[in-house]
């Protein structure tokens, strides 16, 4: 692809930490003015990843280009050209909000009045405690800092690793939203998260676990692709419903969701049948529905045929 | 009295309160956990949910209140409550430096299991986890999710009647979580009482009840399909932002 349209290009990266594989031959493209997300647990490489794309760390194979630029010959360009939110907070804990945005800014050869209207939606909001120290303040307030300082240099493409991880769901939409008014500012954005029901916050996501891209899509897309029926089941006795749905020759993989569990139905599934079953086993208040899968049970099946492959 | 509430209910406060100077983290919170029982301990961040459960953990003396966990007083018995409650949470669990076997016989010494008991409880629950084979290898050297699972595992060797989980799945794969919930279903099948916080919506879905505190205050406490019910929400994550939607405190 035309590296015009594409904010970021990843190509066979790897890397290793002496036998750990941190990323395995990982490729992607991240185009311009897109929300991009990484998804998947601890482990997946995702700090990896942004550490190498920001120029932190060199990948032992492959190679990306940011904004255009290599990552290995252009590494002191692309270093004024991104901005970075790593995953650990890493403003200066003895400065004041004000003091962390005006030393960034100086950092970067700008000042905070130069590029203010692009982080004034977010700063508004901590600006009334800006001579705090860093250090004292909530998460949640800690965040909307480090955005701010990663933004005060009006980058073009912005990297942020795991924004949302330990913040409660209303604090973790808010955080949203604004991204959402940060592209459409013209930002490309390469987000990681553990939670899976962010994905559909973003324009197209690529699952990855232990250091592997399983799949790349839309977050619509990828359920779309997910090849089978898929029914919640409940009942008074949700363990030995478990156990019991395991044993099922009907289902094909049933794991715990919630209310109901999820069920993968085999070939010879039957609802009906599958109720009767299960009445005959002593079950009560059994229900069955089938139901739309979400970005996790596709990460789920992903990875149960990713691990059926490798037996 | 307090005899036959302990047989149905394992924990019991009432007006708990916990202030910091002038700031009141926790507000005159009431209410049970029955025996046996899966609740749910949810709020936004800076609700007082950690204030609350280091009082009920016997970590932290309230400023006002009263109440019972596991049958003993959380005004005056604090130590006693550490040693039959289980803990565990997300940030401290298990010693790295330590072996899988190591950790579990440390863990049973504090809590005083019988050395021959303990080694027949060990073996059985690293069976059950099929993890038998790793009892030797350094806790450093496992997965997060195999640490997760094991932290659990630990929490629950000296056969306490409530467990505490503090975000118990933070950042662990969606097949782990699971495997965890599974662990937490079957103590619960078993008798155990778990108590648990977590950020992820959905695991609010298995909690047979669950509570949700806004600024210090407990502001509503049923079963995940009932207050689904009263908010008119299709989902735990919209009950959620209902009830947070309000709050004033920030962590």
């Amino acid at each position: 692809m035309d590296s015009g349209t594409l904010a970021i290009e990843v190509n066979n990266i790897s890397k290793s930490y002496g036998n750990i594989k941190a990323l395995d031959r990982v490729s992607l493209n991240v185009k311009r003015g897109e929300i991009f997300g990484l998804i998947g647990p601890d482990g997946a490489g995702k700090s990896t990843l942004f550490k190498i794309l920001v120029t932190l760390l060199n990948a032992d194979e492959g190679t990306a280009k940011v904004d255009g630029l290599d990552i290995g010959k252009n590494y002191r360009d692309i270093r004024s050209r991104v901005g970075y939110m790593p995953g650990k907070f890493s403003l200066y804990p003895d400065l004041t909000i004000e003091e962390n945005m005006e030393f960034f800014a100086t950092l970067f050869g700008v000042t905070v009045e130069q590029n203010y209207e692009l982080v004034a939606p977010i700063y508004k909001q901590i600006e009334p405690f800006k001579k705090r120290r860093a250090g004292r303040l909530s998460g949640g307030m800690k965040q909307k800092l480090a955005l701010c300082c990663a933004l005060i240099h009006k980058p073009s493409v912005l990297f942020l690793d795991e924004p949302t991880t330990g913040v409660d769901a209303v604090s973790r939409s808010e955080f949203w939203d604004m991204l959402h008014n940060l592209r459409k500012q013209g930002l490309s954005i390469l987000v990681s998260t553990p939670y899976m029901d962010e994905a559909s916050r973003c324009d197209r996501i690529a699952l990855c676990n232990t250091g592997r891209v399983l799949d790349i899509d839309s977050p619509h897309n990828m359920v779309d692709k997910f090849n089978g029926n898929l029914y919640g089941i409940k009942a008074k006795d949700m363990f030995g419903l478990l156990n019991d749905l395991r044993t099922n020759a009907s289902i094909a993989n049933c794991y715990t969701a919630g209310e109901y569990h999820h069920a993968l139905a085999g070939s010879s599934f039957n609802a009906q049948e599958l109720k009767q079953n299960l009445e005959e086993k002593g079950h009560s208040n059994v229900e069955i529905k089938p139901i739309i899968p979400d970005i996790e049970d596709v990460f789920i099946k992903l990875l149960s045929n990713e691990q059926h492959q490798q037996q | 009295m307090s005899n036959t509430n302990n047989n149905s209910f394992i924990i019991q406060v009432k007006d708990l309160t916990k202030q910091f100077g002038n700031f009141t983290a926790v507000d005159h919170i009431s209410f049970e956990v029955k025996r046996g029982e899966i609740f749910g301990f949810l709020g936004a961040n800076g609700a007082g949910k950690t204030t609350a459960m280091r009082m009920l953990c016997g970590l932290s003396y309230p400023t006002s209140g009263s109440g019972t966990v596991a049958g003993f007083d959380v005004i005056k018995e604090g130590e006693k409550i550490k040693r039959h409650i289980g803990y565990m949470s997300q940030r401290f669990s298990l010693y790295d430096d330590l072996t899988v076997m190591e950790n579990m016989e440390l863990f049973g010494g504090i809590y005083q299991v019988k050395s021959n008991e303990l080694k027949k409880r060990a073996k059985a629950l690293l069976q059950n986890l099929e993890f038998f084979e790793e009892r030797n290898t350094l806790v450093s050297a496992l997965p997060l999710g195999w640490k997760q699972k094991l932290a659990f595992a630990v929490a629950t060797l000296h056969r306490p009647e409530i467990v505490f989980l503090d975000e118990p799945t933070g950042g662990v794969d969606p097949i782990t979580r699971r495997q965890f919930w599974e662990m937490i279903y079957q103590a619960a099948s078993e008798g155990t009482t778990i108590f648990v916080t977590t950020h992820y919506m959905d695991e609010a879905e298995y909690c047979n009840r669950i509570s949700m505190m806004v600024d210090g205050k407990i502001k509503a406490l049923d079963s995940p399909a009932n207050l689904k019910k009263m908010f008119n929400a299709a989902s735990m994550d919209k009950v959620f932002r209902i009830l947070a939607r309000d709050a004033q405190r920030g962590d």
